[in-house]
């Protein structure tokens, strides 16, 4: 039951593969290639030739979206999981690729959801346009939850439709003259949504990065810290902890010295704490936790990986009043203008399910769920040790990051997909610094992630 | 490395203190004297120019200025009873059959067999093909070529995003400023000449009166793209099907791309075209952009939808669905899945029965609105296929007759200037609102004009 219940999670991403599986677009211009160190081209799905006498409108593409090498990571994964279970129909795939929550949500929270809705449906209940930087209940009990004693406030709490959104909606802010730093590897959209943004150069092929980029190696050796006396100044910094996809936790030392780079240099960190509540440690929540960060630092974190919001859509960015551009102008002012303006507030429903998270009760909750996927993401961490794998994060983030080394991340992934029908996610989708290693996801049912176990040992036995 | 920005700010203090002592024995009774403390205090800037098109931006974005003009009266006049026709904020209950749809679809997101995660980015494909079914049954546009979003403003900047800051575009005068405010956000808009209140790369077609609310084509420059509203907000006219032909084939002959924004489509009473992909050939030329705020009462709910056709492609052969379909999956990840099961019931036969009331019931308001202000003799455009009535004041600066009014009737409208330098001389009053207010507003602007 509960794998045919992943499976047909699994088709809900046939809509984006399809589309991406084309009838009638010119098969010319498909790309569907991905930077791969060898010389192999990945085939794509059989397109029929277009009819040369199409009209074609005099405006030119976007220049910027013309130089993204293919389809963004998690559709292209979405992609061949679909070609796969079309060739092995009765495959019975599991999916530890997309970071997709899978547990359901704990009832105080749905409960709170549902009598919103029923509320909209009487006079007295009936709300319309919200504020658009979210509702004040919400923005006080965020505030008061996650940065009570670190001074972040009700009014520098802005909330969202999630973490992606809020990093496009961030770089609108930003503009195309800055320059950005990011970890490598990292999540994808800070890379892509800084091409779209025309911050970058061309990809380079050989280095497999855009020019333009400054790209922070973060390895196992340099414990997933870049070494910052290496690292050129840009103006704008992306870090995520902890990380996605390493798993690796910053420590409050590395992120003193990242405060402090940023302070010397003048740049501004964008903090991406989604996995924050899967810390098991004492590493820093929050890079508030650090003295002086409010002068430097953006923060934007997620209810998706906490309360399993990745459908309901809900999350939040704090920026500081602290945090000032070159002249003096507060970068709240120019976020709060891009909020009222590109964006019209989270959905109502959706927040009134975020203020039952954070309530006693909801919160209790949340850790029941975090802690489930926890122990999921140990289940897997011990396997591919007892395998004789070097494996990374795990302890503090449902991820965990698997050393295959020389070998290519793609061809590792296409082969767990043939050879034990679970999709994992390739390395080199985060970054050139991600080749060599597999990001295996914690979420999922108990049995799938067990069964997914069982295969591993099966297949690397 | 480059240092950090410093900026060295001077406070001066002053404090009341007792004078200091020598070593004699002090009287108690000292007099407190003044002294003077400068302090001085380092506040850092960082580096990073602040983004040079952000500042092109004159004021906040028109609707919450609104809300601050209508906060300042409440606070000098806490007694004041408001009457909102101002922003075209819904106040009617959504029906019951899709608060249901949505409450059950909430409740199976506690259970393992409804759990839902991350939905495509596309929207669920059975919305798709519901919207695809109700509103271009017969137009050829297939459920793949429609995206759902949460709302047709964040869309307007998705789009603005695809086509990036090296496209010119144009605009209706007066106009939904979203149009106009994405279009300096990215980039493409240049300077405001202080002088007309317009962007320099911005071609505004003046709508009006007097040319039946459409531009002369024939005196249009050419644009990458033209954003076109209709039913129009906020002049309320609803394109004929002659307008829409003509600016079809303006698109065509031009090689450009129509953006046509149908959020009030469902307003439209008389038969006018309700989408551009009525007009033959508007596949290759147009993208529409519509939304369920208007329709269904959900402008907190948050849902819309953008039609990018297989068929319109750049000047490369390039087709622009794809590009957009990279934006959507790289900039958003879908419209709340509880948004997109309200959806649904709202496309049922029973919930769009029920829509239907509660918009006739807003055309009612709008009905009551366009009679009191032509009784008045004022010359009132809009309210017949549109949510939005559209008043003249002749020879009056709209921000003067917009404060005018809310002092003296402490009603809440908009001042036609913040649409577009056409704008001025004209009120935008809106539809919305519970009956017995839309009389009382009724009763008091024919008290006082």
């Amino acid at each position: 039951m509960s794998l045919m219940n992943n499976l047909s999670n699994s088709m809900i991403y046939s809509s984006s593969s399809a589309f991406l599986a084309p009838t009638s677009f010119n098969s010319r211009t498909h790309n569907v290639s991905v930077p791969l160190k060898s010389p192999r081209i990945v085939k794509c799905i059989a397109t029929p030739q277009e009819e040369q006498t199409a009209y074609k409108t005099k405006v030119s593409r976007n220049a910027n979206i013309a130089k993204l090498q293919a389809g963004y990571l998690f559709p292209e994964v979405a992609r061949r999981r679909a070609a796969h279970l079309l060739k092995y129909p009765n495959a019975q795939v599991i999916s530890l690729g997309i970071g997709e929550t899978t547990e359901p949500i704990p009832d105080v929270i749905t409960s709170a959801m549902a009598k919103r809705s029923h509320a909209l449906s009487t006079l007295e209940g009936y709300s319309g346009y919200g504020a658009e930087q979210g509702e004040k209940a919400l923005r006080a009990a965020l505030a008061s939850t996650f940065y009570g004693n670190l001074g972040i406030e009700e009014e520098d709490i802005v909330v969202s439709d999630g973490a992606k959104c809020d990093i496009s909606r961030l770089q609108i802010v930003f503009g195309s003259n800055v320059t950005m730093a990011v970890q490598d590897p990292s999540y994808p959209a800070y890379v892509d949504s800084s091409v779209i943004m025309g911050q970058t150069g061309h990809f380079l092929k050989d280095v497999e990065r855009f020019a333009n980029i400054e790209y922070m190696r973060c390895t196992p050796e340099n414990g997933f810290f870049p070494n910052l006396s290496n690292v050129a100044r840009t103006d704008i910094i992306f870090f995520c902890s902890p990380n996605n996809p390493t798993g690796a936790p910053a420590t409050r030392e590395q992120l003193t010295r990242l405060v402090q780079f940023a302070k010397d240099n003048g740049s501004i960190i964008v903090y991406d704490s989604a996995y924050a509540l899967y810390i098991s440690d004492e590493n820093p929540r929050s890079i508030f936790e650090i003295p002086g960060a409010k002068e430097v630092a953006i923060e934007t974190a997620s209810f998706s990986k906490y309360a399993g919001f990745t459908g309901v859509r809900l999350g939040w960015t704090v920026v500081p009043k602290q945090l000032l551009f070159s002249d003096g102008f507060r970068v709240a002012k120019d976020f709060n203008r891009i909020v009222c303006t590109c964006f019209n507030g989270a959905s109502n429903i959706s927040q009134a399910g975020g203020l039952a998270c954070l309530s006693p009760e909801g919160l209790e909750a949340m850790q029941e769920v975090i802690g489930f996927y926890k122990e999921n993401t140990k289940i897997i961490v011990e396997t591919f040790n007892s395998l004789g794998f070097k494996v990374y994060g795990g302890q503090n983030a449902p991820y965990v990051w698997v050393h295959f080394p020389g070998r290519n991340s793609w061809d590792v992934f296409t082969e767990i997909l043939k050879k034990t029908h679970i999709v994992t996610t390739p390395g080199s989708g985060f970054g050139p610094g991600g080749e060599g290693s597999i990001r295996v996801s914690a979420f999922g049912h108990r049995e799938n992630v067990l069964e997914a176990c069982r295969r591993f040992k099966h297949l690397y036995n | 490395m480059k240092a950090g920005g410093l900026s060295w700010w001077i406070r001066c203090f002053v404090c009341f203190q007792e004078p200091p002592r020598k070593n004699s024995a002090a009287n108690p009774q000292t007099e407190m004297v003044p002294v003077v403390y400068l302090v001085t205090q380092s506040i850092h800037c960082s580096n990073v120019p602040r983004n040079v098109n952000l500042e092109k931006l004159r004021s906040g974005y028109l609707f919450p200025e609104i809300s601050r003009h209508e906060t300042e009266h409440l606070q000098k006049n806490p007694d004041a009873r408001l009457i909102r026709l101002g922003i075209g904020d819904t106040t009617q209950p959504i029906p019951d059959t899709i608060t249901q749809a949505m409450a059950e679809h909430v409740r199976g997101l506690s259970t393992i067999q409804g759990y839902r995660g991350y939905g495509a980015e596309q929207g669920n494909m059975e919305l798709r093909k519901a919207i695809a079914g109700k509103f271009y049954q017969d137009m050829g546009i297939k459920a793949n070529e429609i995206f759902v979003s949460d709302g047709a403003q964040c869309d307007i900047s998705r789009l603005q995003l695809l086509l990036g800051p090296n496209v010119t575009v144009a605009v209706q005068d007066p106009s939904f400023p979203a149009y106009i405010d994405s279009s300096v956000i990215v980039g493409q808009a240049g300077e405001l000449e202080e002088k007309t209140g317009k962007y320099r790369n911005i071609i505004y077609m003046n709508c009006g009166p007097e040319n039946n609310f459409f531009p002369d084509v024939s005196t249009i420059p050419r644009t990458d793209v033209i954003f076109f509203c209709s039913p129009n907000n906020p002049t309320g006219h609803a394109a004929s099907r002659e307008q829409l032909k003509q600016l079809v084939e303006f698109a065509k002959a031009n090689g450009l791309i129509i953006v046509y924004d149908s959020a009030y489509a469902t307003y439209i009473r008389d038969g006018s075209p309700r989408s551009i992909f009525e007009i033959p050939g508007a596949q290759e030329v147009a993208i529409e952009v519509s939304s369920f705020s208007k329709f269904a009462g959900f402008t907190g709910v948050r849902l819309g939808w953008t039609v990018v056709p297989e068929d319109l492609r750049y000047s490369n052969g390039f087709p622009v669905i794809k590009d957009f379909n990279r934006i959507v999956c790289t900039c958003f990840n879908g419209a709340s899945n509880i948004a997109q099961a309200g959806g649904l019931a709202c496309l049922s036969t029973d919930g769009y029965q029920a829509l239907r009331n509660v918009i006739d019931y807003y055309m009612e308001n709008a009905k009551i609105l366009v009679d009191g202000f032509e009784s008045l003799g004022l010359k009132v455009y809009g309210g017949k296929n549109a949510p939005y009535m559209w008043v003249h004041f002749p020879g009056l600066s709209s921000w003067n007759v917009f404060s005018e009014i809310l002092k003296k009737t402490n009603i809440v409208t908009v001042p036609g200037r913040g649409f577009g330098p056409a704008g001025e001389e004209y009120i935008r009053i809106s539809a919305f609102g519970p009956r017995q207010q839309i009389l009382e507003a009724s009763r008091r602007l024919k008290f006082y004009l």
